[in-house]
């Protein structure tokens, strides 16, 4: 399984490759990541058929979360891949925005690696 | 004849009693001149009995001299020179007359009646001159009067003046305080429009502070695993990215450290001490905060942000916290310009802000440009002028560029250029002097 994860800060892949460290050596998961959402659509264009789950977090600088949600929703949808987005804590308007516009899950950080993992074990189930 | 040359020795006594009469000098010689106006005529019957008529008129003429000589040699009576002057003319008749009566008996009584004239127009001399000395003593009477009413005057303008000069040093004092109560506040503002943007960015590391310490913790775990399997590049590998996540909690850590003595910095009075600073940290840090403090409030906001920093500017010498606040205030405009383009709804617009830095000779270039509304011709300017705002009543203090201009041009000796087409962009360019 290919999960995008797509956010600003370069420290957040360290993170979640540790994190996953296991699961990647199983070859379970795999992680590609993208520093904005611009990259993340370039990326998309040759191989969203790889990818299973995006992750995104929305505060970004040029193009933010909810665009790049509006553009993967309006560009792929055989088969619509799953995104969940990353909320700041306490971010309503953006928790609604991204509903409206069809995000399938929502995250808020600091990342809780643990629930993301139960989100994703239901989610390959 | 001689009683006219007496006659005018008393006048001329009775004169000067007339003139010392409410003056100090009157204690002084106001007896003494009395006394003499007397004696005067004593000595006229005295030499009258005694020499009879004859050689009685060169007497008078001495006499005459020796009084008008006596009182010229007061300084007291320096005013009354011109008039004691006058009596020099009946004076030298007299005494000719008297001299002719003495050696020339017969020429004199042949010409008696010319000496007789000559003595009454010596004596009417003396009573024109008197007269015209009284008109001019008059007249300076009448200027020293006019001259004391100025002298009022003026002291009353002058200490009206004094007193408007108090009020005006009051008001500039008073001036001053608020200047910088002002400056104060301004500030304040500014970091009240930053909040949102400081939790941002410091809650950002605080994450990354936590979520490493837990990946951490949870490697070790891994790793005491691995151990026991006997893994020993596993190992190896854990305990590389174990490291690795350690620097990046300090890293994180001192990020946030750094956004909070900024924010205390940004709100303290100006210590305006000149330090070396790394001008791309200082405008990075700036910018991000104008960013998400603006995105705090208008969620729907967002813009690109093109930095062009130039790499090993090496650091200049500056004053980090004000030119900190004048990229922030330069920023802070840049968004509003574009975020009111972007309200307009042009089909295809992308807010961008562009910073770049640069090194010129010796000089440092600093450049934030925004594709926003732009400044309109009739207003250029004017936006460098205190109090000055198109923002609506309440949301601008109008001080942010006026002060920007100070710090930059003032207190680092650099300059502010500002380029701007309506509609379509801004450019500030700022150029601070830097030394080798």
């Amino acid at each position: 399984m290919k999960i995008l994860v797509v956010d600003d800060e370069a420290d957040v892949q360290p993170l979640f490759l540790q994190r996953f460290r296991k699961e990647i050596r199983s070859h379970e998961i795999e992680f590609d990541f993208a520093l904005s959402g611009e990259e993340a659509l370039d990326y998309l264009e040759s191989r969203h058929s790889e990818v299973v789950l995006i992750l995104s977090d929305i505060n970004m600088p040029g193009m933010s979360g909810i665009e790049l949600l509006s553009h993967i929703r309006e560009e792929y949808d055989a088969p619509p891949p799953t995104v969940f987005m990353i909320t700041a804590y306490g971010d309503e308007e953006n928790h609604r925005q991204a509903m409206e516009k069809g995000a399938n899950d929502f995250l808020t950080k600091p990342l809780d690696f643990n629930l993301l993992k139960e989100k994703l074990k239901f989610f390959t189930e | 004849m001689q009683i006219f040359v007496y006659l005018a020795a008393f006048l001329l006594l009775r004169r000067l009693i007339k003139t010392i009469k409410f003056t100090p000098l009157y204690e002084k010689w106001g007896k003494m001149l009395s006394v003499s106006s007397v004696l005067v005529w004593i000595i006229w019957l005295g030499t009258e009995s005694i020499f009879g008529d004859i050689t009685n008129i060169l007497l008078s003429g001495i006499f005459l001299l020796a009084l008008v000589e006596y009182i010229r040699r007061m300084p007291e009576f320096n005013p009354v020179r011109s008039f004691l002057e006058a009596h020099y003319p009946l004076i030298a008749i007299a005494v000719i007359t008297g001299l002719a009566e003495l050696l020339f008996k017969n020429f004199y009584h042949d010409y008696d009646y010319y000496f007789q004239c000559a003595i009454l127009l010596g004596f009417a001399w003396i009573f024109a001159r008197w007269a015209s000395s009284k008109k001019q003593q008059d007249e300076l009477r009448a200027v020293s009067l006019r001259n004391t009413e100025l002298d009022r005057l003026v002291e009353e303008r002058t200490a009206e003046l004094t007193k408007q000069k108090n009020e005006l040093q009051e008001a500039v004092k008073l001036l001053q305080t608020t200047q910088q109560q002002l400056i104060q506040s301004e500030k304040l503002a500014s970091l009240g429009e930053l909040t949102a943007g400081i939790a941002h960015e410091i809650q950002n590391p605080l994450n990354f502070v936590n979520n490493f310490s837990e990946v951490s913790m949870e490697l070790i775990d891994e790793m005491e695993e691995e151990l026991a399997n006997g893994n020993n590049d596993e190992v190896i590998a854990i305990a590389t990215d174990i490291k690795q996540n350690l620097e990046k909690i300090r890293h994180h850590g001192k990020r946030a450290d750094g956004i909070v003595k900024g924010m205390l910095q940004h709100s303290r009075a100006s210590s305006s001490t000149m330090e070396p600073t790394d001008i791309n940290n200082l405008a990075d840090e700036y910018l991000r905060l104008a960013y998400h403090g603006l995105r705090a409030k208008d969620k729907s906001f967002n813009a690109e942000l093109v930095t062009h920093f130039e790499d090993g500017i090496a650091v200049v010498n500056m004053v980090p916290q004000d030119i900190g606040r004048v990229l922030l205030n330069l920023f802070n405009n840049a968004f509003y310009a574009v975020q009111r383009k972007q309200k307009l709804g042009i089909e295809g617009y992308r807010p961008t802000i562009e910073v770049s830095t640069a090194r010129k000779k010796d000089e440092l270039e600093i450049k934030v440009k925004d594709n926003g509304t732009g400044i309109p011709d009739e207003i250029k300017d004017k936006i460098l002028q205190p109090f000055f705002t198109t923002k609506p009543t309440g949301e601008g203090t109008g001080l942010g560029l006026s002060l920007s201009h100070d710090i930059v041009v003032k207190a680092h000796g650099g300059k502010i250029e500002i380029n701007s087409t309506e509609g379509e962009y801004t450019e500030f360019v700022i150029s601070i002097p830097a030394k080798n």
